[in-house]
């Protein structure tokens, strides 16, 4: 038990960070998308809903060859830390937050955009509010870009390299058990896995009020 | 906010590897060694007595020579000549020293289909295999086992390439082991792997005993040279403690289940 706690902290800490920085980079993305209109929008709002689809080996890949000590970033060291893990997961979170907060946003600045417009509410006035009529949707978007980062594997082992101790997470765990014949405690990894990520949900879900 | 922020940074930060003061190295290794669980058992000796701590990327040995070649690990430690030979050809690395040797072995089903149990010729084993047309399973990953296994079908005078009883899979040894077990399949594995293994259902040893299937395992020093950023000391200090009696005894004395995995032999430029 004593080696599993580091695990499942390393674990949180990585996906909780990198969804924390997707929110942080994916909500006023969404906003400027939903509220504003300027050229390469169209583009913009194409790009990030094909991002959705952003293969995590390639982001790992990419960011192994960036990260690697012969690549351009390789003085930062940053390579087999949890830095790397944290940057490859803020990459991978944010088109989920950002495409799903931007439809949210978006629809109810289509439905009460011009009330707060017309009762004197500059955009940036009308963003809070927009957020707050808009939060459940808002938190599951968020909670989609912690899901993929609690769940991911491929980058995580790539830009990591699942060193005991260091950056060794809970899916890394469970791919090494499966590849030691040991399908039991891969299995239990996974439930308590799964157990977290219910955790998480139902805690932002309460937080954000949703009713029961 | 601004609090959750500093609560995440500070958890982030408490999880980071800041060693400050301490040494660390990466040291890049075969698969068999650090699954095996012999790693982990004699590393803390090491960090114990030099404050040298040791970061462990277990890869297949051609991934790992790759990974070393980069600049991103300080040292070496793999089993497979020809690779690491062109290693140190392409100037990446000096001061290959044999630090401990076991065996591979192939297993399979227990109803043995290509009737190979007992065999103590490899080749001719390989040759009822594909005469049987009996599923094999291949590592497929230029691992160190997988380099062997080329050898072995070469030297067997077989392509068993797009033959049907014949599963490339790309994957580790583990990966393998999991398949042939699934499939009813024979595979080649190293015995440190197949010792610690968890999943073997019907598989048993077939085929061990041939000196073709000896398996050494050798520690390889970065090229300062190339390499000038690579932590060389403290990797030297780590490739000097295993070759030492220390280190070798510690090798030599790890155990699963009672059967030694790993054989302490030391061998200079091998």
């Amino acid at each position: 038990m004593d080696t599993i706690l580091p695990i499942v902290g390393l674990s949180l800490a990585v996906s909780l960070t990198a969804a924390f920085l997707a929110a942080l980079i994916g909500l006023p993305l969404a906003a400027l998308l939903a509220l504003t209109r300027f050229p390469g929008r169209r583009v913009l709002i194409i790009a990030i809903n094909a991002l959705l689809g952003l293969p995590p080996v390639v982001v790992g890949l990419i960011l192994y060859i960036l990260l690697s000590r012969s690549g351009p970033l390789g003085t930062l060291g940053w390579l087999f830390t949890p830095v790397a893990m944290v940057l490859a997961e803020t990459i991978l979170a944010t088109p989920i937050v950002a495409a799903l907060s931007h439809r949210a946003l978006e629809q109810r600045w289509n439905a009460y955009g011009r009330v707060m417009q017309a009762s004197g509410a500059s955009r940036l006035r009308a963003l809070p509010h927009l957020l707050l009529m808009s939060r459940r949707t808002v938190a599951t978007a968020i909670l989609g870009g912690f899901g993929r980062t609690i769940s991911e594997v491929g980058a995580v082992l790539l830009v990591g390299g699942n060193i005991a101790g260091h950056t060794r997470t809970m899916t890394t765990t469970i791919t090494l058990e499966t590849s030691k014949g040991n399908l039991d405690l891969a299995l239990a990894l996974g439930m308590i896995l799964i157990g977290i990520s219910v955790g998480v949900s139902a805690t932002v879900l309460a937080i954000t009020g949703e009713r029961s | 906010m601004k609090r959750l922020l500093a609560a995440l940074l500070l958890l982030c930060g408490t999880a980071l590897p800041e060693t400050a003061g301490a040494e660390t190295i990466v040291l890049a290794s075969t698969t068999s060694l650090d699954n095996s669980g012999l790693l982990a058992r004699i590393l803390p000796g090491f960090t114990a007595k030099t404050g040298i701590e040791v970061k462990v990327v277990a890869q297949g040995t051609g991934q790992a020579l790759a990974t070393a070649a980069h600049g991103d690990a300080d040292l070496v430690l793999v089993h497979d000549p020809d690779a690491e030979a062109a290693f140190i050809a392409a100037g990446d690395g000096i001061n290959r020293v044999e630090i401990a040797w076991n065996d591979f072995l192939i297993v399979g089903p227990k109803d043995d289909p290509a009737k190979i149990a007992g065999q103590k010729d490899t080749l001719a084993a390989l040759r009822a295999i594909a005469a049987a047309g009996a599923p094999f399973v291949s590592r497929g990953d230029n691992s160190g086992t997988h380099a062997l296994e080329r050898r072995l079908w070469k030297a067997a005078n077989i392509d068993p390439t797009g033959k049907p009883w014949f599963r490339d899979i790309g994957g580790g040894m583990g990966a393998a082991l999991n398949m042939a077990a699934a499939t009813n399949a024979a595979t080649l594995t190293d015995r440190g792997t197949w010792l610690s293994f968890g999943n073997r259902r019907d598989l048993v040893p077939l085929v061990e005993g041939d000196n073709r299937l000896i398996n050494r395992y050798r520690v390889i020093e970065l090229n300062p040279t190339k390499h000038p950023t690579a932590k060389l000391t403290a990797a030297h200090t780590l490739a000097t403690w295993l070759a030492s009696p220390e280190g070798q005894s510690a090798i030599g004395a790890y155990q699963i289940s009672g059967e030694q995995l790993f054989h302490p032999g030391v061998v200079a430029n091998p």
